[in-house]
């Protein structure tokens, strides 16, 4: 161990592999192979038609509020995503709720992803669920930490109330129109947003009994 | 009281004392006689008054903190505040493999860890683009509705704790106790079993097991009995529950609210038959539903829920046909087989034998699975399984790699408590009790 009290993650104290392998200690080959990032800027919309219902709801949301409504409709793994404005996610979600082709009376769930690599990288997702047709479809906005701020369905979805409360919390998106958006899960004196993917898992490093740990995220891992 | 040079300060009193604030004077109560309590307060002056329940309040159900604002006896509004039990598990899941994904979704909702795990590795497994095999499928139902009866269970039985009714707590503890017998039968563990995996179950299910079940399923509808016997007629718990809580569909479906207090406003709304997942769509049961819209109706159909599972179970166990628990797919599953050896249940010595001595092959393969996992192709997931309490979605985002790049958890814990003031205000205050626990929250679910 070193003599320093400076703390330093395993792994990172001597560079060097098993048996003294410096670099990638790679003998395969193939860490040299290099894997396109799966995360475009851009969303790709899916070629029409989009089958099943979806061509139904895509249809019928552009018929009630505009060809410009969906910014790009995407089909995977049998369930539909249609990305949207953040400033209309208010206006969409009411009329997903009210027009008798649609009827999503139900919204189902609000989470928010991370995406670091994109420059809208705080997307909320919506998950709006018609009872009626027992149909499913997702809606997702993104935002960029500049202006993080999306319109909240509460008025539309009151069970949005702390969903939306735990997207802030978690995530930092602000709901312009939420009634009360405060902190739920964490204290409300907490500092950061610990869902983002720059906030670090645990991040504290600990000395116990002379051992020195890392936070968790600086830990070895097999990657 | 003693009086200091710092001022007024109580005797040794290892609880926050008397004292007056801005809003007024702050009592703390731990016990004692309510009525000299309220004789103390001005009743002219101070009509309304701040009563903080929780959060280590055994009739909160949980972590949960309840601050009421109370006009005599009625309540004028609740605030229900959440996030004590926060552990971050949707965070934490970012730092492990898939795989090792379920040891942390099933701590969440703890009354519920089989549909924690079934919801999560259905997720994985819609991402993968892979089925369970039939058995597989077929396990996971028995031990889901098997974790249905026992987190019913335990709703009746705090329920009752928390309106007084002391026997059905023991009864209803009691009974659960042999369903954890059963999963401690089937993988070793009573809780939190980490049992179900993604491309199937861990190891399957043992013939003691299976018979355990049989004979669960012969005690069961007689042990229900015993509860309506002993609670349906009792003129006290009807009392207590009937139009207690009351929450119509239309209040229902604006606040998110799913499972038995959705079903018990009369919407037949069960993910089992509207979206069947699993092959429940094999299965012969009912969606029990009622239309009281309050605590009895709740009571009353979580009974009836019981009876069904029972009907599930039963017919879940002919269908138990011998076969794999886990996808073919090598690169998927789980390359170490679990086996009873003598020093309990363990790696499969005949795999240690093959990896150790006889395939390095097979050794690198095992190294690679359990170190760095498999990798699931980029994309988004939304799956929807229908838990004790309600809709449990798993919103799962993968960036191709090993590891969960986002899962969300929609806890119908988190989102049936945001229901508590539709339930509580304008009724009394032992009323919020009755109607929080017919909600039948857990506060490990709701703050993950």
């Amino acid at each position: 161990m070193s003599e320093n009290n400076e703390v330093q993650p395993v792994g990172t104290e001597r560079p060097k592999g098993l048996f003294g392998v410096t670099g990638t200690g790679d003998t395969s080959g193939f860490g040299g192979l290099v894997r396109a990032v799966p995360a475009p800027a851009e969303i790709l919309s899916t070629p029409e038609p989009l089958g099943g219902y979806f061509d139904e709801i895509v249809g019928a949301l552009k018929d009630l509020l505009g060809e410009d409504v969906a910014r790009a409709v995407v089909v995977d793994r049998g369930e539909l995503t249609i990305h949207i404005a953040p400033d209309r996610t208010a206006e969409v979600c009411k009329t997903m709720r009210d027009d008798e082709s649609l009827r999503f009376e139900f919204c189902s769930s609000v989470s928010g992803v991370d995406y670091p690599e994109r420059a809208n990288r705080l997307h909320v997702v919506y998950h709006l669920t018609s009872m009626t047709y027992r149909r499913n479809v997702r809606l997702e906005t993104a935002v960029g930490l500049d202006h993080p701020v999306v319109q909240s369905v509460t008025a539309v979805y009151p069970t949005a109330d702390w969903q939306e409360r735990e997207a802030y919390d978690m995530f930092g998106v602000v709901f312009e129109g939420h009634p009360h958006l405060t902190r739920i899960l964490m204290p409300d004196d907490w500092e950061g947003h610990p869902q983002r993917k720059d906030y670090p898992l645990g991040g504290i490093a600990v000395e116990y009994k002379g051992a020195h740990i890392p936070p968790p995220d600086e830990r070895r891992a097999y990657k | 009281m003693t009086t200091t040079e710092h001022g007024t300060e109580p005797a040794a009193d290892a609880y926050a004392a008397e004292r007056d604030t801005t809003e007024g004077r702050v009592y703390t109560v731990t016990g004692g006689d309510w009525d000299e309590l309220v004789a103390s307060v001005d009743p002219v002056n101070e009509e309304r008054l701040i009563v903080n329940l929780g959060p280590q309040h055994p009739s909160t159900h949980g972590v949960l903190r309840l601050v009421c604002e109370l006009e005599g006896e009625t309540v004028r509004s609740v605030r229900p505040i959440v996030g004590y039990l926060h552990t971050g598990i949707e965070k934490n899941l970012e730092y492990r493999n898939w795989t090792q994904g379920t040891t942390f979704v099933t701590r969440a909702d703890y009354l519920a860890p089989i549909f924690n795990e079934t919801g999560y590795c259905l997720a994985v497994e819609k991402l993968l683009g892979v089925q369970a095999p039939r058995r597989a499928e077929v396990i996971r139902v028995i031990m889901m509705e098997l974790n249905r009866i026992s987190s019913h269970l335990v709703a009746l039985a705090t329920t009752g704790m928390e309106l007084g009714a002391l026997s059905m707590m023991i009864y209803g503890f009691r009974d659960r106790e042999k369903i954890l017998d059963i999963f401690e039968a089937v993988c070793g563990l009573r809780m939190n079993m980490a049992y179900v995996r993604p491309g199937g179950v861990a190891q399957d299910i043992p013939g003691e097991a299976v018979t355990m079940i049989r004979d669960f399923v012969d005690y069961m509808p007689k042990g229900l009995d015993d509860y309506e016997g002993l609670l349906t007629g009792n003129a006290i718990w009807q009392e207590r529950t009937q139009g207690v809580g009351y929450l119509d569909v239309s209040g229902c479906l604006a606040l998110g609210v799913t499972g038995p207090v959705l079903r018990s406003a009369g919407l037949p709304w069960d993910l089992r038959k509207t979206m069947p997942y699993s092959g429940y769509e094999e299965y012969d049961f009912e969606v029990p539903t009622h239309n009281g819209a309050d605590a009895w109706a709740r009571y009353l159909l979580r009974l009836e829920e019981i009876r069904e599972s029972l009907k599930i179970i039963a017919q879940g166990l002919d269908k138990l046909e011998p076969g794999p628990v886990m996808v073919e797919d090598k690169k998927i599953a789980w390359p170490a087989q679990l086996a009873l050896g003598g020093d309990g249940m363990g790696n499969s010595l005949n795999h240690i034998r093959h990896i150790m001595s006889q395939s390095m092959e097979a050794l690198i393969h095992h190294f690679k699975l359990v170190t760095e996992g498999f990798r699931v192709p980029a994309g988004q997931v939304y799956t929807a399984i229908e838990a004790p309490r309600g809709e449990l979605g798993i919103h799962a985002v993968s960036d191709g790699g090993t590891r969960p790049f986002r899962i969300h958890m929609r806890e119908p814990s988190f989102v049936n408590l945001q229901a508590i003031p539709a339930l509580a205000e304008g009724g009394l205050l032992a009323d919020v009790i009755a109607g929080g626990a017919s909600l039948d929250p857990v506060m490990g679910g709701c703050d993950r």
